[in-house]
C-alpha cells in the first residue's frame, strides 16, 4: 500500500481511516455516580468500533454522551476534527450521527415504511404551505425520498413488510427496521446499542450479516456495543473495554482478549 | 369482491403515493362528495341543516384540529371549546372593525389568532405530557372564557355581552346572518370544511405528519434521530388551534348566530373531544365518523318515537337519549376501542380479500 495516507492505520490486514471523532477525558457524574470516569478513545472512519464491558460499566452512557443525549461534565467530544460545542441531540443527528436503541424505540403507530421516512426527514426541507398542498418541492421530495429508503428497504431485505404497522411485526423484524431507519439518514456515523440483544442464533447471523454489508458497502463508521463476544470479536476492527466506568483495555480484538485486566473484570479475580 | 385491490398495480412512487391509491376510496368519496356538494343541498329541508348537516360538518371540524393535536402530536389538550371562541371572537371583531371584509376570508383569518394563542398555551407541552398537560390546557379553558366575559372590547360593549351575527353579504347574496339561506351556509361551511379536510390530510401524510407522530410514539427516539421537538410540538399546537379556531368562526357566524362566553365552555371541549375519540384518534376520516354519531344520533332518537307511533313526552324523550348515548358510546369504546374509523378500516381490510379468509 504505497499510496497509503499518513493518517491511515492497518489492522489486521485492512485499512481504515483517519479520525472521525475523539472523545477526550470524558467524564459523566449523575448526583454523586461517577458514570464515566476520564475516558478517552477515538473513531476512525471506517471502522467498526466495538464497546464491551460487564453490566453497569457504562457503555449506554458513553453511546449516549456520543449522541448528545448527555452532555458530560468534563472533557471534549471531538467530531471530524474540531471540538463539539453542548448541542441538542436532534442537532447532533443533523451533524450525521444516526443511532439504534437497546430497547427498540421504533413509532409503533407508523408503518414500516413511515418509519424508515423519518429517517430522511433531515434531507427534507419543504416549507409547511407547500406539504399542505401537496405540490412542489413536498411532493418532489415524498418520491426522491421514498427512492432512497427503497433501497435501504432492499438491502434490508424487508420489502415484503413495508405497509405493515410497526407494532404488529415480531421482535427481530423491529430490530432490522431500526437498523433501516438509522441507515435512511446517510450517517457518517451509526451507532448500535445491543443489535443483537435477545436474538437467536439465525437472526444474530443476519444482523452481524447485514453490518458488515452495511459497512462494506457504504462505508459506514460503525460503533456498537454488544454483550456476545463471539459476534464482538468477529465484527469489530477495534475493541474498547469498560468496568466500573473506566476504561480498562483498547486495541484490536486478540490484543484486547488476551489482555489480563479484561479477562480479570469479566472473570472476576481473587484478591487474597 | 367490490373492494378487490388485485390488478390496481403502482408502476411509480408518484402512483403509490397518491391520495387514494386503491380505485374503490376515490369512487366511494366521488359519492359522497356528489351527495355533499349537489344532492344534499337540493334535497335538505331547513330541519336537516340546522340540526344535522351544518353541525356536524363544523364540529367534524373542530374535531378534527383537535385530533391533529391530539391524536397525531399527541399532545392531550382540553381547551378546545376556548380557542373555538379565540376563532369567534377574533372574526366577530374582523368582521365589525372591517365591514368591507370578505366573510369568508375573515373567517379563515380569524384561525391565525387561535393559532397565536394555541402556541402561548402549548409553551407548558415542552416540559410537561399526558394528563399534566391536559391540567395545564384547562388554563386556557378558564382563563379565556373569563376574558370573553370582562374584555368588553371584544363584544362592542353589548349590553346583552353576546356577540351578533350581523347579516353579511358575498356577491349580492346574504351568507351569514338572520337573513341568510341555510343551503348559503351549508355551501360556506362545506366549501371551508373541505379546503381544510384536504390541507389536512397532506399534512398529515407528509413530513410533518410523520415529525408529529414520531413525537407520539416516542419522544425520545424522535428527538435522537434529530426531530427538534419544540418545533414539532408548537407547530402541531398551531395548526391544531388554527381549525379549531376557524371551526369556532363557523359555530358561531354559519350556525348559532349568537354566542355568549358560555357557549365556549368546558363541556363543548369534552364533546370535541368525545368525537375525536370515538371517531379514533390519528385519524381525519373519523372526525367525520365520530360527529355524524355524536351529532346525529340524538336527533335521529328524538324522532324516532314519533315516527313509529309511539307517545312519549319530550322530557323523557331527552332523559332517554342520555342514556342510549352514553351506552352506545361505551359499547363502541369496547368493541373498538380506536373508534369507529379503526372499525371502518377493518372492515374494509376484511372486504378486499371477501370471501376469502386470507
Amino acid at each position: 500500500m504505497l499510496d497509503q495516507p499518513e493518517n491511515f492505520v492497518t489492522i489486521d490486514g485492512r485499512t481504515i481511516g483517519g479520525q472521525l471523532m475523539e472523545m477526550k477525558n470524558i467524564t459523566l457524574k449523575f448526583g454523586g455516580v461517577t458514570a464515566i470516569k476520564d475516558i478517552s478513545f477515538d473513531i476512525r472512519e471506517g471502522e467498526i468500533r466495538a464497546i464491551i464491558g460487564p453490566n453497569g460499566a457504562g457503555k449506554s452512557s458513553m453511546l449516549n454522551v456520543i449522541s448528545g443525549f448527555y452532555i458530560p461534565q468534563e472533557g471534549e467530544v471531538w467530531y471530524k476534527g474540531t471540538p463539539r460545542p453542548a448541542m441538542k441531540p436532534f442537532e447532533v443527528a443533523r451533524l450525521g450521527v444516526a443511532r439504534t436503541f437497546q430497547n427498540i424505540a421504533l413509532f409503533e403507530g407508523m408503518t414500516v415504511l413511515d418509519n424508515v421516512m423519518t429517517g430522511r426527514l433531515n434531507h427534507m426541507s419543504a416549507g409547511i404551505a407547500a406539504q399542505a398542498l401537496w405540490w412542489g418541492r413536498a411532493r418532489a421530495e415524498e418520491i426522491e425520498n421514498r427512492e432512497k429508503v427503497e433501497r435501504v428497504i432492499d438491502f434490508l431485505e424487508i420489502q415484503a413488510i413495508r405497509k405493515t404497522p410497526v407494532g404488529r411485526l415480531p421482535y427481530g423484524l423491529k430490530k432490522r427496521v431500526e437498523l433501516a431507519r438509522a441507515l435512511a439518514a446517510e450517517p457518517s456515523l451509526l451507532l448500535l446499542d445491543e443489535p443483537m440483544a435477545g436474538m437467536n442464533v439465525e437472526e444474530k447471523e443476519d444482523m452481524s450479516r447485514f453490518i458488515l454489508d452495511v459497512n462494506d458497502e457504504f462505508g459506514t463508521t460503525i460503533a456498537l456495543i454488544e454483550h456476545d463476544m463471539g459476534v464482538v470479536m468477529d465484527l469489530s476492527d477495534r475493541v474498547v473495554v469498560m468496568d466500573y466506568g473506566r476504561k480498562i483495555g483498547d486495541g484490536a480484538p486478540d490484543e484486547v482478549r488476551n489482555d489480563q485486566t479484561v479477562i480479570d473484570a469479566y472473570l472476576g479475580v481473587s484478591h487474597d | 369482491m367490490l373492494y378487490r385491490t388485485a390488478g390496481q398495480f403502482k408502476t411509480s412512487y408518484k402512483a403509490d403515493q397518491a391520495l387514494f391509491p386503491v380505485r374503490q376510496d376515490a369512487v366511494l368519496l366521488a359519492i359522497i362528495l356528489t351527495f355533499a356538494w349537489v344532492i344534499f343541498p337540493l334535497t335538505a329541508s331547513e330541519f336537516a341543516f340546522q340540526t344535522l348537516l351544518i353541525p356536524i360538518m363544523i364540529y367534524a371540524l373542530a374535531a378534527m384540529g383537535l385530533n391533529i393535536l391530539t391524536g397525531y402530536a399527541g399532545q392531550l389538550s382540553l381547551g378546545t371549546a376556548a380557542f373555538m371562541g379565540v376563532g369567534a371572537y377574533a372574526c366577530y371583531k374582523m368582521i365589525t372593525l372591517m365591514p368591507w371584509l370578505n366573510p369568508v376570508v375573515a373567517i379563515l383569518l380569524s384561525g391565525v389568532f387561535s393559532a397565536g394563542i394555541g402556541v402561548v398555551f402549548g409553551i407548558p407541552s415542552l416540559r410537561i405530557k399526558g394528563f399534566y398537560l391536559a391540567i395545564a390546557t384547562l388554563a386556557a379553558q378558564f382563563f379565556l372564557v373569563w376574558l370573553f366575559e370582562k374584555w368588553s372590547w371584544l363584544y362592542n360593549d353589548n349590553a346583552s355581552g353576546a356577540i351578533q351575527v350581523p347579516n353579511l353579504e358575498m356577491f349580492g347574496t346574504y351568507i351569514a346572518g338572520p337573513q341568510a339561506a341555510s343551503v348559503t351556509e351549508y355551501y360556506v361551511v362545506l366549501f371551508v370544511v373541505s379546503l381544510l379536510t384536504l390541507l389536512c390530510i397532506n399534512l398529515t401524510r407528509g413530513t410533518l405528519g410523520r415529525t408529529w407522530k414520531a413525537t407520539r410514539d416516542m419522544d425520545i427516539a424522535a428527538e435522537l434521530i434529530g426531530i427538534n421537538l419544540m418545533k414539532s410540538k408548537l407547530t402541531a399546537f398551531a395548526i391544531s388551534s388554527y381549525i379549531v379556531g376557524v371551526a369556532g368562526a363557523l359555530y358561531v357566524f354559519m350556525w348559532k348566530g349568537a354566542a355568549e362566553p358560555n357557549v365556549f365552555d368546558i363541556p363543548l371541549s369534552f364533546q370535541v373531544l368525545f368525537i375525536a375519540i370515538i371517531g379514533g384518534l390519528g385519524s381525519i376520516l373519523g372526525n367525520f365518523l365520530g360527529a355524524i354519531l355524536i351529532v346525529g344520533l340524538p336527533v335521529i332518537l328524538n324522532l324516532l318515537p314519533a315516527a313509529i307511533g309511539v307517545q312519549i313526552d319530550s322530557a323523557m324523550v331527552e332523559h332517554l337519549n342520555v342514556m342510549i348515548i352514553g351506552s352506545l358510546i361505551i359499547f363502541f369504546l369496547i368493541v373498538e376501542p380506536h373508534g369507529l374509523a379503526a372499525l371502518w378500516r377493518l372492515i374494509r381490510e376484511k372486504l378486499i380479500i371477501w370471501p376469502f379468509p386470507h
